[in-house]
């Protein structure tokens, strides 16, 4: 052991529900630590029974969002180093979410409106057709590539205010998704696709704040997507194909 | 002991800032200007009446409150430009400088008027 005093994060913690309090632990400060790490940390050595969800550490699966000193992240690909201040970190679930206990938010609304934005693909050939050949250079393909790496975290959605105001609002995400299904040349279901993106919940609602493209962590700008919806909904309803 | 389980660290980003100033400076103007109209109808009413408003506009309070005006004009005007261009250009990036720039030529354009008033 050594007998210099070992540095520690002051953490907080949410515990509870949508009502609770935020506890505090000291963490001992490791290099190139995550604030993933420090979660585990608290649930191995102090409290096993905090609750909050995780998968692939790496990454890819987006499971692991979380409210970090006031702003959503991705936190098994968060360091500590980027969000601690004054030696602080404060971690909560992610807002604009019911929360189901601790750090786990429930994200069954956030998927709800990907449904409710038509973000699932609608194929116009079926299986015995030959596959369509997409040259991967073509404007409506880059267009799609834009938006597509999207690992559904719930980041964007937490940290957009218009979410927060307007609880039918479908989001950034199910609205980039939309955009990258309305570019898609193979899907069939732009139509009804273009009438829920106009529809109350759509995309007309958004502010371009842009919180949600400064947050994203895989880089998507999901303000220029739904920008490039405003636009294709408005070219639609003036042609009458929606209404 | 707090009994909210998020706080909202990100409303000090500056793209969310500029787009509160932007919306503030809207609920301003439709609460001012219609204000301001009605003065200048009231004070033209009659001749005499207008010379006397002449004079009062020449009070500094007047003066300052008219370039409070002109700023939250500039500042909506030149707002409501950067959204269009958002949201129907090309993305460019780089906005947190285009609203640092719009923010700046606001306070440019009502710096120039109040020096005009002077
Ligand atoms: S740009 Fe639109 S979707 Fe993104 S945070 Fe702002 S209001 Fe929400
Ligand atoms: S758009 Fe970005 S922030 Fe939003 S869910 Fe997808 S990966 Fe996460
Ligand atoms: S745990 Fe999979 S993205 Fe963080």
């Amino acid at each position: 052991m050594s007998t210099t005093a070992e540095a520690t994060i002051d953490v907080r913690v949410w515990r509870g529900g949508e009502k609770g309090e935020y506890q505090s632990f000291a963490v001992p400060r490791r290099d190139s630590q995550t604030v993933l790490d420090v979660v585990t940390w608290i649930q191995r050595h102090a409290d096993p029974t905090l609750a909050y969800r995780f998968a692939c550490r790496v990454g890819v699966c987006g499971s692991c969002a979380m409210t970090v000193n006031g702003r959503p992240r991705w936190t098994c690909r968060t360091h500590v180093s980027k969000v601690i201040e004054d030696g602080r970190v404060e971690i909560g679930p992610l807002a604009n979410l019911p929360v189901i206990r601790d750090l786990a938010a429930d994200l069954t609304p956030f998927f709800e409106k990907w449904q409710k934005a038509e973000g699932t693909f609608v194929p116009s050939r079926t299986r015995h057709e030959p596959l369509e050949t997409i040259s991967p250079e073509s404007p409506e393909r880059q267009a799609a590539n834009a938006a597509i790496e999207c690992i559904n975290c719930g980041v964007c959605y937490a940290a957009c205010d218009t979410v927060r105001w307007s609880p039918e609002y479908f989001g950034p995400a199910a609205l980039n998704r939309s955009w990258s299904l309305v570019n898609d040349v193979r899907d069939a279901g732009n139509l009804k696709r273009l009438a829920a993106a106009a529809s109350n919940g759509g995309c007309h609602n958004c502010h371009s704040h842009q919180s949600c493209e400064q947050l994203c962590p895989q880089g998507l700008n999901p303000t220029a997507s739904i920008a490039g919806l405003k636009r294709r909904t408005m070219q639609a309803y003036i042609r009458g194909e929606i209404s | 002991m707090s009994t909210q389980p998020h706080n909202t660290a990100y409303r000090s980003d500056r793209l969310w800032l500029a787009a509160m100033v932007h919306r503030v400076s809207g609920v301003l103007l439709a609460a001012f200007l219609p204000l301001h109209f009605l003065v200048l109808g009231l004070a033209i009413e009659s001749e005499g009446q207008l010379d006397s408003f002449l004079q009062w506009t020449k009070s500094p309070l007047v003066k300052l409150a008219e370039t409070g005006l002109v700023l939250l004009l500039a500042i909506h005007l030149l707002g409501g430009l950067r959204v269009l261009v958002i949201e129907n250009m090309p993305w460019r990036n780089g906005q947190k400088r285009m609203a640092t720039l719009a923010a700046a030529a606001a306070v440019g354009i009502a710096g120039v008027f109040l020096i005009a008033l002077l």
